[in-house]
């Protein structure tokens, strides 16, 4: 027997999915997460696990595992100190950057620099130079170089990048760096631009590679340390990493390249809604998933989450493939106020954050957040982690009072302004990846999760269109389960600027064939045998002389045929979609990419008990709240109780351990065989 | 005055709204501003828009009235001065700022503007203006050093439909195009200004329909009131009846002349406030006229005074009745018809840094040291071996001024969504290789805050062809403010392949350059903020291993380091207390000396002829 574990840390529990291979057993287990040390709450974890399914942990047979190691590590400033080799004269790249200064006119007058994360005194030179075109035009100075090393492990660095100008052309300069790197400063970490992302623009590509080397000796440590303690418990499990991409990676590939995990988190969170809403026949997807502090959205179309070419952490914005997710600084601790000048209301983008917390948390915290808001219109009744969590419901008035009284409202309509204003900007971000991509969002479900997600997604299902809005079970667990159903992924890239007119069908052929081989080659070397590999290209084209491109997917029998006539057509027609219009300029050729992805993980997904429509008895009390501006009885459901085909109508709020469900007024949520709750309009169902 | 034909006569209601519902529409009308700018840099071709972002995105409301935007509504004034219909599907543009009392203030810049229509009803307007690379005329980048009148600055369009009721005028767009030099550029560029203005006006749309056509109409209204009480209240607490005035200069016109002065006085009369110009120079011979909006300056200033109170807000035009702006005719800021405009940059620039001296000096939480850098332009253009015809046009970037809030920041934009070209990128497209670009030391004024360093870009170009240079401050400095000290200021030089170097003039236009000759573009530092002499010394010990000032520099903080650039506190301690025993006493402006002075040093400092004073008849 062999079993696959799903495991994502997250910032306050380690969640845990054991999948038996054979039969789609499931087991899931929770345990608090370990900041210091993630992998030792990990450990704990895989044990608990074990002993619940009784069986052996040399039973499992694939790890599968988000981390937030390497995104923490930015998000709080604790990474490497980086050393950066850069052709002469480019000293101050980062320093520089893209001489943009955020806020609008005026904003400079605020706007607070942040640090380069490689330090201009861990910043030495190279003298050489490669030409646009990759030509050398000045030979390395090897002895300068070497100077210049031994600076820079004078200078106790703990992770070199090498990023020269148009080494994306030529990387033989970065390459030979890198040997006499190794021989003059040993064992460091080197990412070379020409590696961790082979494109054109300097300062994209050399604040990538540092970001790589900034979490990398985090990473890297941590992985082995996992894999080390791994092997000791469970010999045959082969641990794999979740890809910011959704995909999975090895550890080696993990511990080299860490910059394609800093979404991992999110991504785990899509995928897992995905598995989840596909069980239940819905495949085009919006997901929402509300914490604490900020809110993640992603669109799904097809059953595939949208790619971005970005990865946002922080004020942190490099070049790595992710779920095209964006974030909204609006959470259950975002924090209202008033401003004396305008008498406007505003929530955010300043949080609570966990300490203190929002005013009903009894911490401390004296402003009032999102989370107060909805415990003043009766949407937390048991409080948190079924009900483990008292809240301060006293605290949250008195905060929301100061709210109502600036704004000569009453508290209850101060409140709902609180939780509109808050839906609205989280509205503004699922417009992002919908209307403004192109999409409508009528033809998408709304899948929420996180904390704060399910309390949410009603009304944003109303705003947005999007029916049915679904609430899958335990959507804490939402992540591990992604960890555990998605597949491995290996992405080879280059930049490949040509107008179609110098180029050819056969020659494209042939370099995307080069960039599967690549991309082939690591999943071989993960076990994953070339008859059970799937290849798909992307290209990225724009017109001659446009700045951004548009992705443009192929499927593997494409690339035999007439390339360049079907990347057109379907360039034309997707600028259409997003801007408007077409043009009849030629196109340009940008980036070729192969992506190659091995099997899905063979899991069906645990059903719950069959009843009818009655839910009553999972009914644990009935309380005033104030919803649609004016007070109604709602009834307060557990939704442990709740079988499959349940029907509840709203106004109704569902509590479970880690999150609470509001169903409003007109609106009914039935139970499906796979636990999740559906959420549709009445005059829908 | 034009007539707008609505099918749908019925006026708008007037409704409360709820503060909520306004709140909302007011973050969606946000939204729908960056997604104009989102929908621009996408899909238009010429660097200077798409990676520059050389543009600026409006929607008004039904009458016109700026209700998100950066630059004020022109629309009032366009409404007046168009004399014909306008109807459904119309998309006017224009490049006269004749014709638009300035709203855009040279031919470079081509607004299009248009109706938005729901229901028969004009329900808002939605706009954009963005810098073509090229507008024909006579030098490449269509901004002449030596114009006198605008006639030689290239094509002037007239307010104009483009499209007619939804129909493309494309006899009419070939005429325009066949004045240009990249007709790809503009065609693609236009294309997009149109698109970005099309999605505001689908957005609008889906807000009316989502609201309400009257509440969406009426909350607009109390957005606008929304900024006149912010404004009323600001300008009652912190304007003085009490008259303030600034002056700063523009160097030279380009001809030999100047420098020449922009002079403003403030002063509060009753609940608003008075911005005079009475005292600035009379319009030049040359190109530098500064065609300034009455409505963009208002809007300038609204912005200043209300950013640290609530960067949230959206500005717009309701508090305009606060505000009266007096520019004197035939003035640098009001020239006359057909006064050349095209090298306006360095007015539109130093308008920020006379606001921000005027409204600084009675408010320390304004006052910002100097730098407004106008935004310094290198055209680079011929025809490589290959026959093609090739034309840069890039916007430079300098020090950010000192700030009451920080260190300004090294090399950045003070243009609001400006960025620079990769230098990859230029060298993939462009005949050229930038051999270094970095900051220069202590080119950012000594100050408790320092001023942002201004950039060194060296560029070897690889094809013969010509060069045009705008810039300006290389013969004033960037002031440093409350004891800051100035600023280092801009030059330019060639260091020819022979290895002889010629220093260009600030403003220069049909200079050859050959294959390995390197011009040295360096641009001017920011003003430095506060007392040099309580800097925290380590931290000026670690800009120096960092680079970012020089063992020279660090005096002037009196700061003393050891060999291996750490601190020596004794030296320091005693340097600083003999400075201080020494120096005159701090002022609040430190402009680096008189005019006069400045003028006599010139020669000598810059290796420049220093301008003759502006004679005006």
């Amino acid at each position: 027997m062999s079993y696959i574990l799903g495991v994502d840390v997250g910032g306050t529990f380690t969640d845990l999915l054991l999948i038996n291979e054979t039969n789609g057993e499931t087991h899931r287990a929770k345990v608090p997460s370990t900041p210091s040390d993630p992998s030792i709450g990990v450990l704990e974890g895989i044990s608990k696990i074990c002993d619940r399914a009784g069986i052996s942990q040399a039973d499992l047979s694939h790890v599968m595992h988000g981390t937030t190691v390497a995104t923490n590590a930015v998000l709080e400033g604790k990474g490497a100190k980086v050393g950066l080799i850069v052709t002469q004269g480019y000293r101050q790249i980062l320093q520089i950057a893209r001489s943009f200064v955020p806020g609008g006119l005026a904003g400079w007058i605020v706007w607070p620099k942040p640090t380069p994360l490689a330090l201009l005194e861990n910043t030495v030179e190279a003298k050489e130079r490669i030409s646009a075109k990759g030509e050398v035009i000045e030979e390395l100075d090897e002895p300068a170089m070497i100077e210049s090393l031994k600076y820079l492990a004078g200078q106790d660095v703990k992770a070199l990048t090498i990023s020269l100008i148009n080494s994306f052309t030529n990387d033989s300069h970065e390459r030979r760096i890198a040997e006499l790197a190794a021989s003059v400063m040993g064992e460091i970490p080197i990412s070379l631009s020409s590696k961790i992302l082979p494109e054109i623009k300097e300062y994209e590509r050399t604040l990538t590679t540092v970001a790589n080397s900034y979490v990398r000796p985090t990473a890297a440590k941590y992985l082995k340390n996992l894999e080390d303690e791994l092997t000791k418990i469970a010999p045959s499990a082969r641990l794999h990493i979740l890809r910011s991409d959704g995909g999975l990676m090895g550890v080696e590939t993990a511990s080299s390249a860490p910059v394609n995990m800093l979404m991992s988190g999110p991504a785990g969170g899509v995928s897992g809604a995905l598995w989840l809403a596909r069980q239940s026949g819905y495949k085009n997807l919006l997901t929402l998933d509300m914490g604490g502090t900020s809110t993640d959205v992603a669109l799904v179309q097809d059953g595939e989450p949208r790619i971005g070419r970005e990865t946002t952490v922080g004020d942190l914005t490099i070049r790595a493939s992710s779920v095209d997710v964006r974030t909204v600084g609006a959470g259950g601790g975002s924090i209202a106020h008033v401003p004396e000048l305008t008498k406007a209301l505003r929530v955010g983008p300043q949080s609570a954050g966990a300490v203190p917390g929002p005013a009903a948390y009894g911490k401390g915290g004296l402003e009032p957040t999102v989370t107060d808001a909805n415990a003043v219109l009766g949407y937390l009744p048991v409080g948190l982690l079924d009900g483990e969590m008292e809240l301060d419901y006293e605290a949250s008035q008195t905060a929301v009072a100061g709210v109502a009284q600036a704004l000569d409202l009453d508290i209850y309509k101060a409140a709902s302004g609180i939780v509109d204003i808050v839906n609205e900007n989280m509205f503004g971000a699922l417009r992002l990846v919908s209307v403004q991509q192109g999409y409508d969002p009528r033809e998408f479900a709304l899948v929420a999760f996180g904390g704060a997600g399910p309390l949410h997604a009603n009304a944003l299902g109303r705003l947005m269109g999007s029916w049915p809005v679904i609430i899958p079970p335990s959507p804490g667990v939402l992540c591990a389960y992604g960890d555990a159903t998605t597949r491995l992924r290996s992405e080879s890239s280059r930049t490949y600027i040509r107008r179609f007119s110098s180029t050819s069908d056969r020659e494209i052929e042939k370099l995307l064939g080069e960039l599967h081989q690549e991309a082939s080659t690591e999943l071989l070397g993960e076990g994953v045998s070339a008859d059970l590999q799937e290849v798909t290209y992307s290209v990225d084209v724009r017109y001659h002389g446009q700045g951004f491109e548009v992705t443009i997917g192929l499927s593997s029998n494409e690339v035999s045929g007439a390339i360049l006539e079907i990347i057109g057509d379907r360039f034309a027609k997707e600028h259409e979609r997003l801007f408007t219009f077409a043009l009849d300029t030629e196109c340009e050729l940008v980036h070729l990419r192969a992506v190659v992805q091995g099997e899905h993980p063979k899991v069906s997904a645990e059903m719950i008990a069959q009843a009818d429509s009655d839910a009553s008895s999972a009914v644990i009390s009935t309380r005033e709240i104030y919803v649609d501006g004016a007070m109604a009885s709602a009834s307060i459901y557990d939704r442990r109780k709740l079988r499959a085909n349940n029907v509840i109508n709203g106004p109704a709020i569902v509590t479970e351990m880690d999150s609470t469900t509001l169903i409003l007024p007109g609106h009914a949520g039935k139970l499906d065989t796979f636990g999740n709750l559906i959420i549709n309009p009445i005059s829908a169902n | 005055m034009a007539r707008i034909i609505e099918t749908n006569t019925d006026g708008f209601k007037s409704v409360d709204v709820d503060l909520v519902t306004v709140d909302i529409i007011e973050n969606a009308l946000r939204n729908a501003r960056y997604e104009m700018d989102a929908v621009l840099f996408r899909t238009a071709m010429s660097p200077g828009i798409r990676e520059q972002h050389d543009e600026f995105p409006l929607i008004a409301d039904h009458k016109g009235r700026m209700v998100v935007g950066q630059f004020g509504s022109f629309i009032g004034g366009f409404l007046d001065n168009y004399a014909g219909d306008i109807e459904e599907g119309d998309v006017f543009l224009t490049s006269d700022p004749y014709s638009c009392d300035g709203a855009i203030s040279h031919a470079n810049d081509w607004l299009v503007l248009m109706p938005i229509f729901l229901d028969g009803r004009v329900v808002g307007w939605s706009a954009m203006f963005g810098h073509m690379t090229d507008v024909g005329g006579k030098v490449p980048g269509s901004l002449p050093t030596d114009a006198h009148s605008i006639h030689e600055e290239g094509v002037v369009i007239p307010p104009i439909k483009i499209y007619n009721k939804g129909q493309l005028n494309t006899e009419l767009l070939d005429l325009i195009l066949n004045q240009v030099r990249m007709k790809q550029w503009n065609r693609s560029d236009l294309n997009a200004i149109v698109a970005a203005c099309r999605t505001a006006g689908r957005r609008v749309v889906e807000l009316c329909q989502r609201f309400g056509t009257d509440i969406y109409i009426s909350t607009l209204e109390a957005l606008l009131d929304r900024n006149y009480r912010a404004m009323s209240q600001l300008i009652q607490n912190t304007i003085s009846t009490e008259k303030l005035s600034f002056t700063d200069y523009i160097d030279d016109d380009g001809l030999g002349n100047g420098p020449y002065k922009i002079h403003c006085t403030m002063w509060r009369e009753g609940d608003h406030v008075v911005l005079d110009f009475e005292g600035t120079d009379p319009q030049s011979i040359g190109p530098i006229n500064f065609f300034l909006n009455v409505n963009m300056f208002k809007m300038f200033f609204g912005i200043y005074m209300i950013m640290v109170f609530d960067p949230q807000i959206l500005w717009n035009d309701g508090f305009y009745p606060l505000v009266e702006v007096r520019i004197p005719n035939r003035s640098l800021l009001k020239p006359e018809y057909p006064a050349a405009l095209s090298c306006r940059t360095h007015g539109l620039g130093r308008i920020f840094d006379v606001l921000g001296g005027l409204l600084g000096q009675r408010q320390p939480e304004f006052l910002c040291a100097a730098g407004f850098s106008s935004s310094p332009h290198l055209m680079y253009s011929g025809t490589d071996r290959n026959g093609e015809w090739f034309q840069l046009y890039q916007i430079g970037f300098g020090g950010i001024p000192g700030r009451p809030f920080g260190d300004g920041p090294d090399g950045h934009s003070l243009w609001p969504s400006f960025t620079n070209v990769p230098n990859e990128f230029l060298e993939a497209y462009f005949p050229l290789v930038i051999e270094s670009y970095e900051t220069v030391p202590d080119s950012g004024g000594a100050g408790f805050f320092r001023g942002g360093n201004g950039i060194d870009i060296a560029y070897r170009f690889l094809e013969p062809g010509t060069i045009s240079i705008h810039d300006d401050r290389w013969l004033t400095y960037p002031w440093g403010v409350n004891g800051g000290e100035p600023g280092m200021r801009s030059t330019k030089y060639l260091i020819r392949s022979n290895g002889s170097k010629e220093i260009l003039p600030s403003k220069c236009d049909n200079v050859d350059v050959n294959v390995n000759d390197v011009l040295h573009y360096v641009t001017w530092g920011g003003g430095g903020w506060g007392d040099p002499l309580i800097r925290d010394p380590e931290l000026v010990a670690l800009e120096l291993k960092r680079g970012l000032i020089t063992v020279a520099g660090a005096r002037n903080y009196g700061v003393v380091l050891n060999q291996d650039f750490s601190l020596d506190e004794d030296a320091t301690a005693e340097l600083r207390s003999q400075l201080l025993k020494s120096r005159p006493g701090l002022e609040v402006f430190n402009r680096g000396g008189e005019i006069v002075d400045l003028k006599e040093r010139c020669e000598a400092e810059t290796g420049l002829i220093a301008p003759i004073d502006p004679v005006f008849t």
